[in-house]
Formats: C-alpha cells, sequence, structure tokens
C-alpha cells in the first residue's frame, strides 16, 4: 500500500517532467484568494452572488493591456435590496485590488463595464455589498494572452499628451425608450496609469506609480457612481455604466491621481433621453 | 508490470528533459540577393515544439563585417542563424540589429553576446524591454518551457537610432531608420543599399494577420512614406519575400479596413466587446492566424480611435 503510493507519487512527477509542466505551473496552483478575503474584506463572509451579481469578461486576455470587464446587476426590481459597491478583484496581478465602485444610492446603477490589464492567468472576482450589509461574490476565470501582448502602456508620448483629457458619451437605449429613465453613459480620462514598475533606462530611477485613484461622477449634485482604482485599471480609465436619471441638466466628473492631479469636467446632458 | 511502467515513464522522462541535438543544426536561409540571406519562419505562434522560430531573421555580408537583423524566438534560434552565418563566413559579426521589441524577433539575442558585436536598435528600445522584458520571459515560460526560455536573456541594444543611421560592413551601407509608434514602439527598418532590399520587420506583414502594438493611426500615417523607401523587395517580419512596394498592398487594406469598421461601430454607440467580434471579419479568409489575433487588434484600435 505504502509502496504502491510511493509509485504514484513518482509516477506523476515522471508524467509532470514528460508534460514539462514548469515549476511555474505548480507555483500558481496556489490560491492567493482567501488571502485576498482577508486583506481587502477583513475575512467577512462571502455568500454566493450568483443571483445578485455577473461578471463577463473574454475567457482569454486578447490584449493584456485592454481586458474589457461588465459587472451586471441581477438583482429583479422588487427586491428591496440595492447594490452599494461592487469589489473588482484581478487575483494574480501584482495589485489584485482593480477598483471598488460605490454605487449612488438614488441612481440606481444596474451595470458598468471598465477596462483592466490582466497578467497572468488568473480567477478575477467581483464582490457586491448589498445594502443589507453582506457581500456577496462570483468569480470567473481569465486565460493570460498569447503572443507579444503585455500589460503597459503602447504609446508613451500619446499617452503624455492626453493627460487629464476628459470626454463623456451619452448613448441611446432604444430598446428600453426614454420614459423609463434608464441612462447609458461613459466617461473616459486620459491617463497612462502607470505602475511605477518599471525602470527608467535613461535616468535608472524607477518610475514612481503614476495612477488615477479616484473618480467621482454625478448628475447635478446627485452622486451617480464613484471609483477607487488602482494600476491593474487600464491605461486612460474608461467606464461605460447605465443609471437612471433624476431630470439632471448636468453631468459631472472629478478625477484624482497619485501625483495630487484633480480633473475636473462638467456636460449638458441630452435630455430626450437618446 | 508495474517496474516495467515506471521505467517507461522515467525514460521517457530523461528523453524529454534531453537538449534534441547538442549539435545546432544551421537555420535554413536563402540568398535573396548576393550575400544577403534570409530566414523565412514558420506562419505560427511561438511553441515548445517550433523553438520560437516563427519570424523571419536575416545577414548581410560586407567586405569587412556581418550584421544579423533579427534573432529569433529562442537562444536556440540563434544559435542556428549563428551556425548558419558560419556556413557562409568566417567575418566578424559586427552589428545584430532588432527590428523591434517582441520576443519572436529578440529572443534569440544572446546567441550573439561577446566578440564585441554591437547591438543596434530604435532609441524607444532599451525602455520598451525594461517594461516588458520580465513579462515576456514569464509568458513565455510557460508556453515554451524552462529549457529554451532558462538561457534567454533580455539583450538591449547600445547603439540607438533616432531618425537614421548608416553602417558600413565594408563596401557596403545599410541605411537604418527608426520610426514613429505604428506595429510597437521601437520599429526600425533597415535598408541594403547595394541590392535594395528592405528589412522592415513587423512594419510589413504578408500572409500572416498583422499584429497591433503600437498605434493603428501611426501605422496608418507612416504607410506612404514607408512606401516610398528606395527598395525593390522586402523581407516582411512574417511573410514570405515579396516585390517592394506591392508588398504592402495587402496590410493597408487590412488596418484600413480595421479602422473603419471600428468608426462606425464607435458611432453607432458599440461597445469594446462587440468590436472585438466584429471589426475587420471582412479579412478572415485573407490571412492565417486571423482568430489569434485579430480580437487583440481591434480592442486595441477601439481603445485608440475612441479618443478621435
Amino acid at each position: 500500500m505504502h509502496g504502491h503510493r510511493l509509485f504514484c507519487i513518482l509516477g506523476l512527477l515522471g508524467l509532470a517532467l514528460v508534460a514539462g509542466i514548469s515549476p511555474l505551473a505548480a507555483a500558481e496552483s496556489y490560491d492567493p484568494w482567501p488571502g485576498l478575503v482577508q486583506d481587502i474584506f477583513s475575512n467577512r463572509t462571502m455568500n454566493d452572488g450568483s443571483d445578485v451579481i455577473g461578471i463577463e469578461m473574454p475567457t482569454r486576455a486578447e490584449d493584456a493591456a485592454i481586458v474589457p470587464v461588465t459587472l451586471k446587476s441581477k438583482l429583479s426590481p422588487d427586491d428591496d435590496r440595492h447594490l452599494r459597491s461592487i469589489t473588482l478583484v484581478i487575483d494574480q496581478n501584482p495589485a489584485p485590488m482593480a477598483a471598488r465602485f460605490e454605487l449612488g444610492p438614488e441612481a440606481r446603477v444596474s451595470e458598468i463595464s471598465t477596462r483592466v490589464r490582466v497578467n497572468s492567468y488568473t480567477n478575477v472576482h467581483a464582490v457586491a455589498e448589498l445594502s443589507d450589509g453582506k457581500l456577496y461574490m462570483v468569480k470567473t476565470f481569465v486565460k493570460a494572452s498569447g503572443g507579444c501582448s503585455a500589460p503597459t502602456i503602447k504609446n508613451a508620448e500619446e499617452a503624455k499628451a492626453r493627460l487629464g483629457q476628459m470626454k463623456y458619451r451619452q448613448f441611446a437605449r432604444n430598446e428600453q425608450g426614454p420614459t423609463n429613465g434608464v441612462r447609458e453613459a461613459q466617461v473616459m480620462i486620459g491617463h497612462p496609469n502607470n505602475s511605477g514598475l518599471q525602470m527608467d533606462q535613461i535616468t535608472h530611477l524607477y518610475i514612481p506609480a503614476f495612477f488615477v485613484d479616484e473618480l467621482h461622477l454625478w448628475q447635478d449634485n446627485s452622486p451617480v457612481l464613484s471609483m477607487e482604482g488602482g494600476i491593474s485599471i487600464s491605461e486612460d480609465p474608461n467606464i461605460r455604466f447605465t443609471y437612471v436619471t433624476n431630470g439632471a441638466r448636468t453631468f459631472r466628473a472629478e478625477a484624482k491621481d497619485t501625483s495630487g492631479h484633480v480633473f475636473q469636467k462638467e456636460w449638458k446632458v441630452d435630455g430626450s433621453g437618446s | 508490470m508495474r517496474r516495467r511502467l515506471w521505467l517507461f515513464v522515467m525514460l521517457a522522462a530523461i528523453a524529454a528533459s534531453t537538449p534534441a541535438g547538442a549539435q545546432q543544426q544551421p537555420l535554413s536561409v536563402t540568398e535573396i540577393a548576393p550575400g544577403l540571406f534570409a530566414h523565412i519562419g514558420e506562419i505560427a505562434l511561438m511553441t515548445r515544439e517550433n523553438e520560437g522560430a516563427i519570424a523571419n531573421v536575416g545577414f548581410v555580408v560586407g567586405n569587412d563585417a556581418v550584421a544579423v537583423i533579427d534573432t529569433g524566438g529562442s537562444v536556440r534560434e540563434g544559435r542556428r542563424l549563428l551556425a548558419a552565418v558560419r556556413a557562409r563566413t568566417d567575418k566578424p559579426i559586427r552589428y545584430v540589429i532588432n527590428t523591434h521589441g517582441h520576443p519572436d524577433h529578440m529572443f534569440g539575442n544572446a546567441a550573439f553576446s561577446g566578440d564585441g558585436t554591437v547591438f543596434v536598435g530604435h532609441s524607444n528600445l532599451p525602455q520598451a524591454l525594461a517594461t516588458r522584458g520580465p513579462h515576456y520571459l514569464e509568458a513565455f515560460r510557460r508556453i515554451m518551457g524552462d529549457a529554451l526560455i532558462d538561457e534567454v536573456k533580455i539583450v538591449p541594444p547600445t547603439l540607438l537610432v533616432d531618425g537614421t543611421l548608416k553602417l558600413d560592413l565594408g563596401e557596403r551601407t545599410l541605411t537604418l531608420r527608426a520610426w514613429p509608434v505604428a506595429h510597437s514602439d521601437s520599429d526600425l527598418t533597415v535598408l541594403d543599399e547595394q541590392s535594395k532590399t528592405l528589412f522592415a520587420g513587423d512594419l510589413v506583414f504578408l500572409a500572416h494577420v498583422p499584429v497591433l502594438d503600437g498605434s493603428i493611426r501611426g501605422w496608418l500615417r507612416i504607410m506612404d512614406d514607408l512606401s516610398g523607401q528606395d527598395a525593390l523587395r522586402v523581407v516582411p517580419g512574417h511573410g514570405p519575400v515579396n516585390e517592394w512596394p506591392a508588398a504592402l498592398t495587402d496590410e493597408r487594406r487590412y488596418l484600413e479596413t480595421l479602422a473603419a469598421d471600428i468608426r462606425a461601430l464607435i458611432a453607432r454607440g458599440a461597445p469594446i466587446t462587440v468590436a472585438a467580434d466584429k471589426a475587420a471579419s471582412s479579412e478572415r479568409t485573407r490571412w492565417q492566424l486571423f482568430d489569434d489575433y485579430n480580437a487583440r487588434n481591434a480592442t486595441a484600435a477601439f481603445s485608440e480611435i475612441e479618443w478621435e
């Protein structure tokens, strides 16, 4: 019995060698999630979130620097609970906590899309906090990109030129019509969102981390959505979301970065709802 | 019975861990013009089996010295390229020129380190390699295995090109040109003035779907200037040697189609995920590896064109 078990272990080792499974792959079988629950969520209980929230990502990160992610509320309109916040965690990234979204109490945000960097094969968790004070978790798995894409900036010059530019766009939602008040909009901020993990080849100094860490969005003076972000958010942070209008005439955004820049802009909302 | 199976497993493990032939077979190269040789890579993704040998690599022999243009996707491929050089000339390899910083073009650099060889690249290349190098090593270790990746060293250039630079190989001049962000942020072309052959690196793809890792608008902006290069033929980064500038036609059409489709999708409010599925789908049957790269190209192009 004992000998048989030893044989099995040796056999598996042999097969691993044959299959060329590297120590790296073995290291990645280590699951960082329990540690992340402790660090990010103070070990609070994670409830099954499959009826609360959906997370959509491509199965493979096509471009490691720009991986689209969509978070969707699954709560039915007559549920008396509502979403307070959603935290997005990319387990294997150097900075796993990608973003924490806080949803305005009256804005009824039901969908948020953004773009993230994905360094490796990884679980991605979305944790929703509902108005009942409990956490609800869902996860998906994303394969790393193949080929020569890297989770870094592509065009440093253009990124510099775009720093601080902000764009707002409102989308038509014909299928629902304007009467129910649902709006879909997008806010973009020009920012390199540098990781700070790279050395400048001329000065040989590490480039300090330089990223958007806060973004707040309002309709008139009512908060719609805010994001606490990190270096896992792609260059030029981009958020597309749905919300319910309160009849506001303006939409306002304020972003702050780690160097203390504050970027602000206000736009007129198209009242027709298209 | 059990013992025999175990013996088989052990033998198989030993066989797998032994490098395939200690002696390097020279890489197959074609003499495209007198003294100018190229190896045309397999149109494929880098794998353990192909040892990363997917990009076109080559060398030019002058009266005094040799210049190698790109070194391939592993040190093993680099050594095979070195063997191909040595099968044809004893002249010193004075320059190794990297057309940009992608693994399939520079993972073989270490095979040429030493002996006074100078590494040459775009002035952006050292920064690109410093930023991406560690990620490439980790990513390709998974794909190609420890044996091939352990010996790869990221060797940055020390002779940098900003604008143009002429290299003299002895009665033979190479004109190097550094380009603005296009395929990548460190694209460099090499023109052999004697034979009018252009090594275009990944600024030119043929048969292999173009791969975008820089700026689609930048790439389209340089098309006229690129096609005006005084060459008779091109060694593209991937795909067969072809006449110049006719070789640019397919790539230009692909990039223009991709950009136009994405502009239309953005105008009607489509999200980036739809672009990844739909943009440039009319090009699917015209290229190899389309499904490996088109969604990625569309994703990158979308996030760029969105700012127009």
